[in-house]
């Protein structure tokens, strides 16, 4: 029988595998971006978990907050890219610490 | 092997497999393919425990909107990927090991754990079994948290406007179309009745 551990060791493998995507790819903004997503998901993956298997709507609502708060993240995040890639014809984020002072 | 667990390890393994390409994927517009797949997956585990409208939310929200708008720029932005790549095997054994110490820390975790009893009336909102799992959020949503909701609801806002402000830009050039000149402009200014005599012309 699928139990709260399956739902939860998914949730950690599919973090994991975000965070390591994060590391793999540091110069490509955009993989990165989608690593955060995937962060995310594992983050809401363990939320409905719990939510169902405890038996509590609460989790739930807290994953669509979490789901409302990574879409403004990605829009933010991808306008931003379009901004410096404008600005720089390339979006290699090694050299962003030409933006200081 | 019921056919509840049969989907459970079927999505779970297309998720997880979907989410290694993701990272794994030589393409970006391949990484973002896998994405939705991960995303359809991770909706179908959420049906199998009940939590249906989290799952038509993931669909709509992140393959209808925010895995759309990764392809749209992916395919917007003329980016040489190739050379984006350049420090993967650089950077490999460094995030295999963190990564692998991370995953062995949290199923170390997950598996001394032991399920807590959790009392019924430690729980905030507990799902009744005849209220459709739509109704059960649409009460919490509009009761308990809606200040929180409509927090949500302008951080939206706040993104949307962020968004358009970032990427705005005036450009030089062009000729707009004024709208408040256009509406302000009256028929006595813009007309003029005239009796030109035969054989003679207009003044402009």
């Amino acid at each position: 029988m699928i139990g709260l551990g399956h739902y939860l060791v998914v949730g950690a493998i599919l973090f994991v595998m975000g965070v390591l995507g994060i590391f793999l790819n540091r110069k490509n903004i955009i993989i990165v971006l989608m690593a955060i997503e995937l962060i995310l998901l594992a983050v809401n993956i363990n939320l409905v978990a719990f939510s169902a298997f405890l038996g509590d709507i609460v989790g739930q609502v807290f994953a669509m907050f979490v789901l409302t708060v990574a879409a403004g993240e990605a829009a933010i995040g991808l306008a931003i890219l379009v901004i410096y890639f404008r600005g720089r014809g390339t979006i290699a984020v090694d050299d962003v610490n030409r933006m200081k002072g | 092997m019921t056919v509840q667990a049969f989907a459970f390890y079927l999505f779970a393994t297309i998720v997880v497999a979907s989410g290694a390409l993701t990272i794994l994927a030589r393409n970006p517009v391949h990484s973002v393919l896998w994405l939705i797949l991960a995303f359809f997956n991770a909706a179908g585990l959420m049906v199998l425990i009940g939590a249906e409208f989290i799952a038509m939310l993931l669909v709509i929200v992140y393959v209808g909107a925010v895995a759309v708008l990764f392809l749209f720029v992916v395919m917007m932005l003329d980016i040489d990927f190739a050379q984006l790549r350049a420090g993967f095997t650089r950077f490999l054994p460094m995030g295999s090991l963190v990564a692998l110490i991370l995953l062995s820390e949290m199923v170390l975790a997950i598996g001394v754990w032991n399920f807590a009893d959790i009392g019924p009336d430690s729980r905030l909102a507990i799902i009744a079994s005849d209220v459709p799992n739509i109704e059960a959020i649409g009460r919490a949503l509009y009761g308990r948290y809606l200040l929180i909701f409509e927090g949500a609801g302008l951080v939206l806002l706040v993104a949307m406007v962020g968004a358009i402000v970032l990427t705005h830009r005036e450009r030089s050039g062009v000729r707009p179309q004024n709208v408040s000149q256009q509406i302000k402009r009256r028929p006595e200014d813009a007309t003029r009745n005239t009796q030109p005599g035969v054989g003679q012309g207009i003044e402009l």
